[in-house]
C-alpha cells in the first residue's frame, strides 16, 4: 500500500469577525501520497489558500482552525505547541507564495535569507550553510549562483525571485512543499520553467507537493490528483486523468468548458452564470445550486455528501450521485 | 441596499461602529455649548474680582473651582476661556487646512513651476521655528484675536500642503485618475472630483492633530505676552499663570490643563472614528 | 472585404528617463495599423511595452518620437483643446477593476462623468436615463446606480468600467488586460460581453493581454511584442495555426493545456532571463534567448517583412 505524507481529516477553519463566524474551510479531507503532486483548484475565496495556511498553522488573525486533524507522516500537527510547529515549518513542510517579492525581505541579500533557513534547522557552520545554499541555487536553475547570492530581491526578475523562494523552501528537503499559486504572477514562458522545476524537484528529492491554483492548465500539467474546491468545501476529487476525462460535478464541468480553446476560434465562451458566493452569506443546501443549471429541489435543501461514485472519484453533488 | 454617503448615513454608521467617537463628539459639543452659554451659566464676569480678600481660595460651594491670584472665580474664567481656546483651535486650523489642501493639490497635480514655487514657499515657512514665526507675525500685526488666527494659519498651512501634495502625487498615478484623463475630464475637475475627496481621510486626521496644537500655540503666545491680553482669559493663559502656584494651589493650572487634555483627546478620537467611517477601504474589512 | 485604417502609428518610440542619463526603452520604433471594426490583440510578457504602446495610441502617454493618425488626421501634435474631439473617440478599459474606479463616487457618478464632461445630455434626468441604458447594456441594472465600487464583485466593477468606456460611443477602445484580474468563471462573462458590444456598436479594440487563449477567442489579428519591438503580426488563425517567429512559438508552447493527455515529456523551454529594457541587446532583441540565433541576429536588427500571409521580424525568413 502506498504511504501517505500528509493526511488531512475533516478540517474546518473559520474567521471570527464582528459579524459572526465565517467558515472558510469546511470539512476538508484529503491525502497526499508520498512523492505525489496533488492539486487544489478553485476561485478566489473558495478556501484553497486557507487550507494551505491551516496545514502550516499560519492562519492570520482572526482566523482559526476549528476542528479536524492534520497529520504529517503520523505526526499530528494540530496538537503541536507553537515552538514545535516552528521546527516543522521549513524543515518538514515549506510554503511558497504567489508574489515572491513580498515574501522576501527587501533589505537583505537573498543568499543570506536562504542561509538563515539552513542555520535555523541544521547544526552547520556559516560556510557550510553557504555551500549548501549555492548547491541548492544551482539545483533550482539559478545561473551564476555566486553572483545571485549577493543580490537584493529587487535586483532579480520575478522568475528568479520565485526560484529563490523555491530554493529557500526546498533547502531542508522537506517532506511536503505547499505552493500557493506559485506561477500566477509570472509570465507564461517563466511559468513553464517553474513548473518544470517543481516536477524535477519532486523526482529528485522526493518531496510531495500540494499545488494550489486557479488555472486548470497548470494543474493538468503537473498533478497526480486533483481536488476541486468551492465555497470552502471540496466538491470533487479524483485522479487527474479521471477528473479531466470524466468531470462529474457541474462546477468542475463548468470550469473545464470555460477554458477558451487554443485550437479554434469560438463565437461565444461558455460561462458559469453568477459570481463566486460570499462566504458570509452562503445559500441553504448546495453552495453551487444558485449557479447550477441542473439543480433540482433537493439541492436547495440539504448539503450533499462527498460520495465515491467510482473507485477513487468523489463528488459532492446530489445529481452526480444519482447518476444523472 | 442603496447606501449613500450622505451626512446622515455617516452619522448612523459612526454611531453603530464607534461608540468612543460618538462620546468624543458629545464632549466637544458639551464644551461648545458651555462656551456659548457662559454668561448665562455663571453669575460673575470673567474679570470681576469677586472676593479681593479671598484670593487663591480652594474650591467651595460658591466658587466650584476656587479663586485665582487676584480673587476671580476660576470656573467663570474657564467658561469664558473655552470660547477663546475653541475659536483659536478651530478657526486658524480650518483656514490653514483649506489653504494647505488647495495649494498642496495644485502643487502635486500640476507639478512643474507651480509645484516649485508653492513648495519652496512652504519650505521657507517650515524652515523657521514655528513659534518664532508666529511671534514675528504677532509683533508686526499687533495683538488681538484676529491676528492670532492669521499668525497660526500662516504657520500651519505649509505642513498641510506638504502632506496633501504627497497624497496627490500618489493619487495622480491611480488608475481612476488615468481613466478620468482618458475621458478628457479637465484638470481642475479631476483635482476637485477625484483627488480632493480621496485626500479627506488624511485631512481629517491632520485636522484633529492641528486643533490641539493650535490651542497649545495660542497658550504659548499668550504666555509670552503676544496673544490674548489680560484680563481676558484663555486656557493656555490660565495654565501659565497658575504655574506659579502649582504646589500651593494646584487647581489653578490643573482645571484648564484637564480641559485642554479632554478637548484634545476628544478631537483625536472623533478624528479616528470619522476616518474609519469615511474610508471605504478600511470599512470593507 | 475592404477595410479602412482607423488608427495608424508610425515609428512610435516611448522612452522613460532614469537617473544618470539612462533610459527605459519601453517602445522602440513601432509602426502599427488598426483597422476599422477589428479586434487587434497585443500579446507579450510583462515589461514588453504593450501597455505603454496601448496608452500611447490614445495619447494617455506622450510618445518620445513618432506619429499617430486617427482616420488619417495626425493627432500627436494637437493641442489639448483641439484633441478633445478625438479624445472622446478613444477610450480605455483598465486591468484592475479595483483601482480604476474612484472609491468615493457612486456608479452613477462614474458612468455619468464622460457624459457630463462633453455635455452629451441636456438635463440631469436625461443623464441618469442614459447611465441606466449603459448599465443595462453591460448587464447591470438601475438598482446599481447609487452604489459604490467596493460594494461590487470584481466582474461587476469591470462592467462599470466598460460602461464608462462606451458612454461616449467611441470608435476605438484600448482594453488593457481587462480580464486578467478576474476569476476564471467571471472572465468569460466579461469576454462575451466585450465581444458582444464590439459587434453591436461596431467598436474597434486594441486588446492587450498576456493570455493567449483569451486572445484566440476575441481577436481578429494578433500582434506579438517582445521588449518594445513587434515580432510577428497577422490574422489570429494564421499565427496560431503556424507561428513563425521563434518567440511566438515559445509563447504558444508555454501555455499549460487543460488536458493531462497533452502533457509533453519534453517542453520547449525558453532559456535565460528577459533582457532589461534599460539596456536592450543589439541586433534582434530576442537573440539572447533564441536557440536559432546566428551572428547576423546579434548585429543586425530584423525588420518586419511579409512571410506566409503575415509579417515577421526574424532573420530566419530573410533569404
Amino acid at each position: 500500500m502506498e504511504k501517505t505524507t500528509l493526511n488531512v481529516e475533516h478540517l474546518c477553519a473559520s474567521f471570527f469577525t464582528d459579524h459572526g463566524e465565517i467558515r472558510a474551510v469546511n470539512d476538508v479531507s484529503f491525502q497526499v501520497p508520498k512523492r505525489s503532486i496533488i492539486g487544489i483548484v478553485g476561485e478566489s475565496g473558495c478556501g484553497k489558500s486557507m487550507t494551505a495556511r491551516s496545514i502550516m498553522r499560519l492562519i492570520k488573525y482572526p482566523g482559526k482552525i476549528v476542528s479536524g486533524s492534520i497529520s504529517l507522516v503520523g505526526k499530528e500537527l494540530t496538537a503541536l505547541s507553537e515552538t514545535e510547529m516552528s521546527n516543522v515549518r521549513g524543515e518538514e513542510i515549506s510554503l511558497i507564495f504567489q508574489e515572491p517579492m513580498t515574501s522576501l525581505n527587501p533589505v537583505m541579500k537573498v543568499g543570506k535569507q536562504v542561509r538563515e533557513v539552513v542555520l535555523l534547522h541544521r547544526r552547520v557552520t556559516k560556510k557550510e550553510a553557504k555551500a549548501e545554499v549555492l548547491r541548492m541555487f544551482e539545483k533550482v536553475g539559478i545561473s551564476e549562483p555566486e553572483k545571485r547570492y549577493e543580490c537584493y530581491p529587487h535586483e532579480l526578475s520575478g522568475g528568479l525571485r520565485q526560484r529563490v523562494m523555491i530554493a529557500m523552501a526546498m533547502i531542508c528537503r522537506p517532506k511536503l512543499l505547499i505552493a500557493d499559486e506559485p506561477t500566477t504572477a509570472l509570465d507564461v514562458t517563466v511559468e513553464a520553467q517553474i513548473l518544470e522545476l517543481m516536477k524535477n524537484l519532486r523526482d529528485e528529492i522526493g518531496t510531495s507537493i500540494i499545488l494550489i491554483s486557479h488555472n486548470l492548465g497548470v494543474v493538468a500539467e503537473l498533478c497526480d490528483y486533483v481536488h476541486v474546491m468551492y465555497a470552502g468545501r471540496i466538491v470533487e476529487q479524483a485522479e487527474t486523468f479521471e477528473l479531466f476525462d470524466h468531470p462529474r460535478h457541474p462546477y468542475t464541468v463548468g470550469l473545464m468548458n470555460a477554458r477558451a480553446s487554443l485550437e479554434q476560434q469560438q463565437t461565444v465562451l461558455d460561462t458559469i452564470p453568477g459570481t463566486v458566493p460570499n462566504l458570509a452569506a452562503l445559500p441553504e443546501g448546495c453552495s453551487f445550486a444558485p449557479r447550477c443549471a441542473q439543480c433540482g429541489g433537493r439541492c436547495h435543501e440539504c448539503v450533499p455528501e462527498l460520495t465515491e461514485v467510482l473507485p477513487g472519484h468523489f463528488v459532492r453533488c446530489h445529481l452526480a450521485q444519482q447518476g444523472v | 441596499m442603496t447606501e449613500q454617503n450622505t451626512f446622515r448615513s455617516v452619522l448612523c454608521r459612526l454611531c453603530r461602529e464607534n461608540k468612543l467617537a460618538v462620546f468624543s463628539a458629545g464632549v466637544i459639543l458639551l464644551f461648545v455649548v458651555l462656551a456659548i452659554l457662559a454668561p448665562v451659566l455663571t453669575p460673575y464676569g470673567y474679570d470681576e474680582i469677586v472676593n479681593a480678600a479671598n484670593r487663591l481660595a480652594p474650591p467651595s460651594a460658591e466658587h466650584w473651582m476656587g479663586t485665582d491670584e487676584v480673587g476671580r472665580d476660576v470656573l467663570t474664567r474657564m467658561l469664558y476661556g473655552s470660547r477663546i481656546s475653541l475659536l483659536v483651535g478651530i478657526v486658524p486650523t480650518v483656514v490653514s487646512m483649506l489653504a494647505g489642501a488647495v495649494l498642496g493639490i495644485l502643487a502635486g497635480y500640476l507639478g512643474g513651476r507651480v509645484d516649485s514655487i508653492i513648495m519652496r514657499l512652504a519650505d521657507i515657512m517650515l524652515a523657521f521655528p514655528s513659534m518664532l514665526l508666529a511671534m514675528v507675525i504677532m509683533y508686526t500685526l499687533g495683538d488681538g484675536i484676529i491676528n492670532i488666527f492669521l499668525a497660526l494659519a500662516l504657520v500651519n498651512w505649509a505642513s498641510v500642503a506638504r502632506i496633501v501634495r504627497a497624497e496627490t502625487l500618489k493619487l495622480r498615478e491611480a488608475e481612476y485618475v488615468e481613466a478620468a484623463r482618458s475621458i478628457g475630464v479637465g484638470r481642475f475637475t479631476i483635482m476637485r472630483r477625484h483627488i480632493l475627496p480621496n485626500c479627506i481621510p488624511s485631512l481629517i486626521v491632520l485636522f484633529t492633530l492641528n486643533i490641539p496644537s493650535a490651542i497649545l500655540s495660542e497658550s504659548s503666545l499668550s504666555f509670552l505676552g503676544l496673544g490674548i491680553q489680560k484680563p481676558m482669559a484663555s486656557w493656555g493663559l490660565m495654565v501659565n499663570t497658575g504655574r506659579q502656584y502649582l504646589y500651593t494651589n494646584p487647581w489653578l493650572s490643573l482645571a484648564p490643563s484637564v480641559a485642554i487634555m479632554l478637548i484634545v483627546l476628544a478631537f483625536n478620537f472623533l478624528g479616528d472614528g470619522l476616518r474609519d467611517v469615511l474610508d471605504p477601504h478600511l470599512k470593507k474589512q | 472585404m475592404e477595410q479602412k485604417k482607423l488608427l495608424e502609428a508610425r515609428g512610435l518610440t516611448v522612452e522613460f528617463p532614469l537617473a544618470g542619463h539612462k533610459k527605459v526603452h519601453a517602445v522602440s520604433d513601432v509602426s502599427l495599423d488598426v483597422m476599422e471594426h477589428e479586434v487587434l490583440a497585443l500579446v507579450g510578457e510583462s515589461g514588453c511595452g504593450k501597455s505603454t504602446l496601448g496608452k500611447t495610441m490614445i495619447r494617455l502617454q506622450e510618445p518620445t518620437a513618432g506619429e499617430i493618425c486617427f482616420r488619417g488626421t495626425p493627432i500627436t501634435g494637437l493641442s489639448p483643446k483641439a484633441f478633445r474631439d478625438y479624445r472622446r473617440q478613444m477610450q480605455i478599459v483598465f486591468q484592475d477593476p479595483y483601482a480604476s474606479l474612484n472609491p468615493r463616487m457612486t456608479v452613477r457618478g462614474i458612468v455619468a462623468e464622460p457624459l457630463e464632461t462633453y455635455h452629451v445630455c441636456e438635463s440631469k434626468e436625461a443623464t441618469t436615463e442614459r447611465v441606466v441604458e449603459l448599465l443595462e447594456a453591460v448587464g447591470l441594472t438601475a438598482d446599481h446606480l447609487y452604489r459604490y465600487a467596493h460594494q461590487f464583485s470584481g466582474g461587476q466593477r469591470q462592467r462599470v468600467g466598460i460602461a464608462r468606456a462606451i458612454a461616449l460611443n467611441p470608435a476605438f477602445i484600448v482594453c488593457d488586460e481587462p480580464v486578467s484580474a478576474l476569476d476564471v468563471s467571471v472572465q468569460n462573462q466579461i469576454l462575451n460581453l466585450l465581444k458582444d458590444l464590439q459587434g453591436r456598436f461596431g467598436l474597434t479594440y486594441l486588446f492587450i493581454s498576456h493570455d493567449l487563449s483569451v486572445v484566440r477567442f476575441i481577436a481578429n489579428r494578433v500582434c506579438v511584442m517582445f521588449l518594445g519591438k513587434l515580432c510577428e503580426i497577422g490574422d489570429t488563425e494564421t499565427v496560431y495555426s503556424k507561428p513563425l517567429h521563434p518567440y511566438t512559438r515559445f509563447l504558444l508552447d508555454a501555455i499549460p493545456k487543460a488536458d493531462p493527455h497533452q502533457r509533453r515529456k519534453e517542453r520547449l523551454l525558453l532559456a535565460g532571463e528577459l533582457p532589461s529594457p534599460v539596456n536592450p541587446p543589439a541586433g534582434c532583441r530576442f537573440h539572447t534567448r533564441c536557440p536559432y540565433a546566428t551572428e547576423k541576429c546579434r548585429t543586425v536588427e530584423p525588420q518586419l517583412q511579409e512571410v506566409e500571409g503575415r509579417k515577421v521580424a526574424c532573420h530566419i525568413y530573410g533569404e
